[in-house]
């Protein structure tokens, strides 16, 4: 950022230290985020009250004994002070870790996120198994709403009052305004159970398998999420190019006779993006981490279905890991949003 | 005794016929009188609750079946979820297991890899069963006596199998320094159970124990190979005994099992195994997988427990809809516990005067009402439990409460304007919230001034409705509860939630019987031999809990199950109390 401004030679060097700094911080974040995460589970029912034993009992099966209980509080560890049981989890992330499965031992290598309370699974496969849905997911919609939400704002910009903007607006209104829950449902119903124009719920096929119809399973899906966010981009992009439109260097590039296109789409559109790129990335970081209602919705086997689950079964292993991985995404898309500045907006370059 | 008996002898009859039909494995030529392919049945309301709803014997196709939420594990060495054992005999095959098929003697239970029903001997302290002969495992290997001992053995392992039921581990003599075949794998436990030769099994309980044939047809008697026995991760491939084996498994997501060719049917007059494939989808959107059992995407919702309430507002109004619907009571009471832990509740004429205040009508609404709810109880064991008796000690002018005799109650506990107490529910769920505000209200009338206090299922038991400490300091009075058997006799259902013994710190399932008399019966009933005394005994602890005051009953609870398209044999049994899954083919 503090970029001398003739210094031409020194502004790779400026931008690694940027970087550098910035990944720094974001590993910073992460151990507080795994810190509080880990905190929310161990320390705030201690306080209410809570002893090991009562808090095995939630990972054992109905009418257990209270030996099982006392069993299974000393296998995972309740009885260890939480800064122990916490300094474990960091180990098992750098060194790897060993699980006692009864009949043998295994080692699970770093980064080992630790085995699910419940269901003795390691977490890490999991949340590498659950990656590629999500992405499929994310990025195919991403690419709807961009579209159709950035083309539907500029043309709602541009004709100003029209019937299509009001239209396009008055949908945009609805799409931010429904939860995904609701859509979701009912177009599964209309779509899927109705017209039978596309499978049911639950339907995944991995794009290497079958690419088109990896597609076709996920077009309802990505239309609704889509549907969900446009709203917001279209507003906003409106919002952007009316006050851009607005400006004295727009009236003087048309002056200088540029086409109108030129205009629009060079001079309009590009100041008018700075926001739009700010909020994709935190957006589409968000949305890697894991769809949460739309995955649930549609039972999509991907990261946010996991979270839920894990949450769902107060399954900790799991919870620190897709919290991890989903606050990992984050950073990183604002990271790569903060360079993308630089390309996007001149201003930001020669700051 | 039992309801439904003028109907056992037209569902024994249709049984009969699909039973015949199917036991000759494949290529008999014995045929029912219904077409094979199971076409053109006129669905009905309740038409497969007595007899076999579309009776086929077609074999082929893919039955599609989800889950909305996941298993506690597939190892029948770990599992305690109804429909786990119910779904389970697809790959595994257990000592005993319920009568198949619709009908009120769908509770008791018939040889499935024995060859006939437990002996007992030395006074019930000692079971004998009898293998079968000509067992096979997936790969080929004989099924022994050895394995079914060594399975019982292994689930012994709490600390590797913690979701399992402890029935055995509490029922048998096992050796004192037996700490389970992983840790202690050079200890004998013979003396608990033992393989004297091939095919003969022994148990040796602690003290006479009579409901033993329903104990072994839990999946922890579901023969394990040693060799191929990989503790908590066997899971991930358990080994078949039964007309199916796991193709693909992937933990969290589903899996599909396929035909083992190494089951023989005539060994196994039980499964008619019509489907060639059964593609299993877990932790479905809940309301999704109704709507894709109404649409005929999905044949069989596993949990069977029936619709979302979503699905009940479109599929009971809807006749089309509501004829594919079968409404069965089934082995699960609602209830709420009122707890003597806390004055003024530790007089019993207290909690008499709440059994007497509350409105029993206004809780059975709060419960979803007569077809979603359930059947108005008035005791504590349910319908369906083998020799359930109906009675009520605490009857009121329709059933809304007597606010006279509340009164006269609290005046004896010494109590004439009433108490404050606080009630309990699971706040994630609707109807114990509207329970425990009918309860507010109607307890009022007589000047009981409730204070409800909500909290989450997950450590409802734990942290507080079930944690002695907890309900001591808080000044709990009474707790939203619900009970379903593991077995439908008296101990499967009455043992864990009335046994004062059973009582610990914190995790309990009694919350509030502590009544000696009730131990004793409990301890005579569970030793007698003789069912129909047996059934008696229990309906006197039923009775002594009544007459305690400590148990409130709700609603007898009926669920809404729905026929999935296209499926055919659909039989409700009682025993598992959802539809028997053994027994589907596909169209």
């Amino acid at each position: 950022m503090a970029c001398p401004a003739t210094g031409q030679a020194t502004r790779p060097v400026a931008v690694l230290t940027y970087i550098i700094r910035r990944v720094v911080g974001a590993f910073a974040m992460l151990i507080v985020i795994s810190m509080v995460t880990f905190g929310i589970f161990f320390v705030v029912p201690q306080w209410a009250g809570a002893t090991p034993e009562a808090m095995a009992a939630r990972y054992v099966g109905r009418a257990a004994t209270p030996e099982t209980v006392h069993l299974v509080a000393e296998r995972l560890g309740f009885n260890d002070p939480v800064v122990v049981q916490y300094g474990r989890f960091v180990k098992g992330l750098f060194a790897g870790a060993q699980y006692d499965y009864g009949a043998g031992v295994e080692q699970c290598p770093a980064p080992c996120f630790g085995y699910s309370f419940i269901s003795g699974q390691p977490v890490w496969p999991d949340l590498v198994d659950r990656m590629p849905v999500t992405f499929s997911l994310a990025i195919g919609a991403a690419v709807i709403w961009v579209l159709a939400g950035v083309s539907v704002g500029v043309i709602s910009a541009l004709r100003r009052g029209s019937f299509f903007d009001r239209l396009s607006m008055g949908t945009a209104l609805a799409g931010v305004s429904l939860p995904i829950f609701f859509t979701g449902m009912i177009s599964l119903v209309v779509f899927s159970y109705g017209l039978g124009w596309t499978p049911p719920g639950g339907a995944w096929t991995d794009l290497a398998v079958n690419p088109l119809q990896w597609a076709y399973n996920l077009l309802l899906p990505w239309i609704t999420l889509a549907f969900l966010f446009a709203a917001g981009y279209a507003r906003l992009t409106r919002a952007g190019m009316l006050e851009t439109m607005g400006e004295d260097y727009i009236r003087t590039a048309r002056a200088k006779g540029l086409r109108e296109r030129q205009v629009v789409v060079k001079h309009g559109l590009r100041a008018a993006l700075t926001p739009i790129l700010t909020l994709f990335g935190i957006d589409f970081g968000l949305l890697v981490g894991g769809a949460v209602l739309t995955e649930t919705t549609y039972t999509l086997p991907g990261l946010g279905q996991f979270a839920i689950l894990a949450i769902r079964n107060q399954d900790l292993p799991q919870v620190m890991g897709v919290v991890l991985i989903a606050a990992g995404f984050v950073v990183v898309a604002s990271l790569i949003v903060d360079l993308l500045y630089a390309v996007v907006d001149p201003r930001v370059r020669l700051s | 005794m039992r309801r439904k008996t003028a109907l056992a002898g037209a569902a024994t009859a249709a049984l009969a016929l699909v039973l015949s039909a199917c036991g000759g494995g494949g290529g008999s030529t014995q045929q029912p009188a219904q077409s094979a392919s199971g076409d053109g049945a006129q669905p009905a309301f309740n038409a497969a609750l007595t007899q076999v709803f579309n009776p086929s014997t077609k074999k082929g196709g893919t039955l599609k079946a989800a889950n909305y939420s996941d298993w506690d594990s597939l190892d029948p060495g770990d599992t305690y979820y109804g429909y786990s054992f119910n779904f389970g005999r697809f790959y595994w095959r257990t000592l005993t297991t319920y009568k198949p098929g619709p009908g009120p003697d769908g509770n008791t239970v018939v040889p499935d890899l024995a060859e006939a029903l437990g002996e007992a001997s030395d006074g019930g302290k000692t079971w004998t069963y009898k293998l079968k002969s000509g067992l096979k495992f997936e790969d080929g290997t004989p099924i022994t006596a050895k394995d079914v001992a060594y399975a019982v053995a292994r689930s012994f392992d709490k600390e590797t199998f913690p979701h399992g039921p402890s029935y055995l581990n509490e029922l048998l003599d096992w050796p004192k320094d037996f700490k389970g075949v992983y840790k202690t794998p050079d200890v004998d436990y013979k003396s608990a159970v033992e393989a004297t030769d091939d095919t003969t099994v022994v148990f040796h309980l602690k003290k006479p124990f009579a409901s033993m044939d329903y104990v072994v047809q839990m999946p922890m008697s579901a023969p394990v190979p040693k060799d191929k026995d990989t503790g908590a991760k066997y899971k991930e491939h358990v080994i078949s005994s039964g007309p199916y084996k796991f193709e693909k498994n992937e933990i969290g997501k589903g899996f599909t099992l396929v035909r083992n060719d190494q089951w023989d049917a005539s060994t196994d007059p039980l499964r008619p195994a019509l489907p060639d494939r059964i593609e299993v989808q877990v932790n479905v959107n809940a309301d999704d997988l109704d709507n894709q059992i109404i649409a005929g995407d999905l044949h069989l919702d596993i949990q069977g427990t029936g619709l979302q309430p979503a699905a009940l507002g479109k599929v009971l109004p809807d006749p089309a809809l509501k004829a594919r619907a079968d409404n069965p009571t089934i082995p699960r009471l609602w209830y709420a516990s009122v707890i003597p832990y806390n004055k003024p509740l530790d007089n019993i004429n207290c909690r008499k005067a709440v059994m007497w205040a509350a409105d029993r009508v206004a809780n059975q609404t709060a419960f979803g009402g007569p077809v979603a709810g359930g059947d108005l109880a008035t005791n504590v064991l349910p319908p369906p439990i083998v020799g359930q008796e109906k009675f009520d000690l605490y009857a009121t002018p329709e059933s809304k409460g007597d606010v006279n005799k509340a009164k006269e109650a609290l005046t004896a506990c010494g109590q004439p304007n009433g108490f404050e107490t606080t009630m309990t529910y699971r706040s994630d769920r609707p109807r114990e919230k509207a329970l425990a505000e009918a309860m507010q209200q109607a307890l009022s009338k007589a000047g009981i001034k409730l204070t409800l206090k909500g909290f989450p299922s997950s450590s409802y038991f734990s942290d507080y409705a079930g944690n002695v400490d907890y309900v001591k300091s808080h000044n709990i009075g009474l707790a939203a509860h619900g009970w379903g058997s593991d077995w439908p006799d008296g101990y499967g259902f009455l043992q864990a939630i009335v046994d004062s013994r059973t009582i610990r710190p914190a995790g309990n399932y009694n919350l509030s019987v502590k009544n000696d008399e009730v131990d004793k019966l409990i301890d005579q009933a569970s030793a007698e031999l003789d069912a129909t005394a047996r059934a008696k005994l229990w309906v006197e602890v039923d009775k002594k809990v009544m007459e305690d005051a400590s148990i409130l009953p709700v609603v007898w609870a009926k669920s809404l199950l729905l026929r999935g398209k296209g499926l055919t044999n659909i039989a409700y049994n009682e025993g598992q109390s959802m539809y028997d899954y053994i027994l589907l083919g596909v169209e």
